[in-house]
């Protein structure tokens, strides 16, 4: 048998080779992970883990593959899953005091689709409260510590708000996790802590089960440590599902089949607009090195103009909270959750959602609520819904000209826990390069591609066209195959 | 447009969201803030430009109008902060 460490550096690619040849089984593979699991608790990545419902999907995995089950890439491997997924009979906080106590009878769509493919699920993930944050500090369960930190004395972010998958994935603790992104809530965590984080085409996930954020906007997709893995578990979360009518009913490719590291002839468009006044020379530096090495694999980096892109951030935090504040109005203590009584049941509506919501929810409840409220509704609402049109114009006509575009992921490296908390706008700023294609609804991906001079980890972004998956994933297998990013961090090395 | 007291005392009412009166100030001051930032949208020339009221370019999907689910109260009941037989129960709302 391999030891554990060798078991928990594997890809999903290799652990399901070792497992079809028997070199393995599900159950050692995940006792390994557990184990990592406890031992890296201070990192505060998990709000529940399940060991003893992963033991026994292992064991239900090793005995389809002893009684010859047809063999699926995802069966007994175990990943973890973001604590905004409603997971049957395993309590579900989305990070919020006010789903206190939260077991869902039923599993969402996407983590039914990994469960019915043998995946096993470790446990719950960390994330800021509601997925409203870049940090994974607005969380009711506390931050996650960024298994690449502490630097200069002080702990780090892994971004936010899928932190606590990346933080999982970056650190061994699974081979892979789920995410959802709203405005770059799996890009930018991929980024800090040097992980392949896709946010898939809007659609082409369902978003049936998944705690709801800002539904126009909200979209599941894989996290991993490699670009194949990530395609291959894509392939097993995408899909149509009849329960959710925004989901795309489009046939899946064979994302793992796109993989042929050919980019010869590719466009890779490069946004003017994306070159910041005050970005650090290093960002800037890794994005030109970027290019070069998609053109040595023979791809031509072309100029394009995606003019309303100063734009995107307003408009997102104009968007986001208009339909938070919609979607958070369930969480009023009658059905589940948290109740806080009160004399009437208006006051037991305000106490309950008074006392359940953090600082970052509430301001964006209120945010949402004085947006959409008479007499504001046409001049930032539908203000804001006229600009979305424009900033999806505008990568539509970027999309004549490239093939697919090449961004930074985020603007710096990890930040210290505690920082840009004063200021929410300064907080915001972090997604400038991931809310565009969010707005409007591109597949991205964020490929680990080299460190800063700190020594940690950062990320470039690849923009592609809707439901071009492939594209995306063949040219950012391409970039990581020339960065060979072996950087692990120092915490979660084994 | 600069949000006083007042006007966040009524936003949080519409929200159903209890705001402590010694929160009033700091509320105001931080969402004056976002709102004066996102006003730079109103330099944006959206003459003749329609609201983005779909993300993908698709018709919306639906389904047949049939009953596939239900009669599983207890499931749905399940995780009722309070309740009385197959119901909710909440503060007296009818005198």
């Amino acid at each position: 048998m391999t030891n554990a460490g060798g078991l928990r550096d594997l890809t999903i690619a290799e652990a399901g080779g070792g497992l079809a040849a028997g070199a393995f089984s599900s159950e050692e593979l995940v006792r390994a992970h557990l184990d990592a699991m406890a031992e890296a608790r201070d990192l505060n990545a998990f709000i529940t883990e399940t060991p003893e419902l992963a033991l026994s999907r292992a064991r239900a995995s090793d005995d389809r593959r002893a009684a010859g089950a047809a063999f699926d890439p995802m069966d007994g491997i175990p990943i973890v899953v973001k604590d905004l997924f409603c997971t049957d009979g395993v309590l579900t906080t989305a990070a919020s005091h006010i789903l206190d106590g939260f077991v869902p009878p039923y599993e969402s769509t996407v983590s039914a689709r990994l469960r019915d493919a043998g995946a096993v699920m470790l446990g719950k993930t960390n994330l800021d409260e509601f997925a409203m944050g870049s940090s994974n500090t607005t969380s009711f369960y506390g931050p996650v510590r960024n298994p690449w930190g502490p630097k200069d004395g002080k702990d780090l972010v892994p971004g936010g708000s899928s932190g606590g998958s990346a933080a999982a994935v970056a650190a061994r603790l699974a081979l892979a996790a789920i995410g959802t992104d709203t405005g770059g809530s799996i890009r930018q965590p991929a980024s800090f802590c040097g992980i392949v984080g896709i946010k898939p085409t809007y659609g082409r996930c369902s978003r049936w089960g998944i705690v709801a954020f800002a539904s126009s906007l909200d979209q599941a997709g894989p996290m991993a440590r490699t670009v194949r893995d990530a395609a291959i578990m894509l392939g097993v979360m995408a899909g149509h599902d009849g329960k959710d009518s925004t989901s795309a009913p489009l046939p899946v490719p064979d994302f793992a089949a796109a993989l042929t590291g050919d980019v010869r002839g590719l466009r890779i468009g490069i946004p003017r607009e994306y070159r910041l006044d005050d970005m650090p020379a290093e960002i800037d530096d890794l994005w030109r090195q970027g290019m070069r090495w998609l053109e040595d694999a023979g791809a031509r980096t072309v100029e394009v103009t995606l003019p309303h892109t100063r734009y995107a951030l307003p408009t997102y935090y104009i968007i986001a909270p208009a339909e938070a504040s919609s979607n958070l109005a369930r969480y009023d203590g009658v059905r589940y959750g948290l109740r806080i009584p009160g004399e009437t049941l208006d006051e037991m509506y305000e106490n309950t959602r008074g006392e359940g919501f953090g600082a970052e929810v509430r301001r964006r409840v209120l945010i949402g609520t004085y947006v959409l409220s008479a007499g504001y509704y046409d001049a930032y609402y539908l203000k804001a819904q006229r600009v979305r049109s424009l900033i999806a114009r505008d990568f539509k006509q970027a999309f004549q000209k490239a093939d697919v575009i090449l961004t930074p992921t985020a603007p710096s490296d990890a930040f210290a826990i505690g920082d840009k908390t004063d200021d929410p706008i300064t907080m915001y700023l972090n997604d400038v390069f991931t809310v565009p294609s969010s707005l409007a609804g591109l597949p991205a991906i964020s490929v680990p591609a080299g460190l800063s001079v700190r020594g940690l980890p950062l990320g470039l972004q690849l923009i592609g066209r809707p439901f071009d998956e492939e594209t995306v994933l063949r040219s950012a297998e391409v970039l990581e195959q020339a960065a060979a990013f072996d950087a692990r961090p120092p915490g979660g090395a084994c | 447009m600069s949000l006083d007291r007042a006007a966040v005392r009524n936003i949080a009412t519409l929200a159903r969201l209890r705001v402590a009166e010694d929160e009033l100030d700091h509320l105001a001051g931080e969402l004056s803030h976002i709102i004066g930032w996102v006003e730079q949208l109103a330099e944006v020339d959206t003459d003749g430009v329609p609201p983005m009221t779909s993300v993908a370019a698709m018709t919306v999907l639906q389904r047949r109008d049939v009953v596939t689910d239900g009669g599983d109260a207890e499931s749905v009941l399940a995780n009722a902060p309070d309740r009385v037989d197959a119901f909710y129960a909440v503060p007296k709302v009818v005198e």
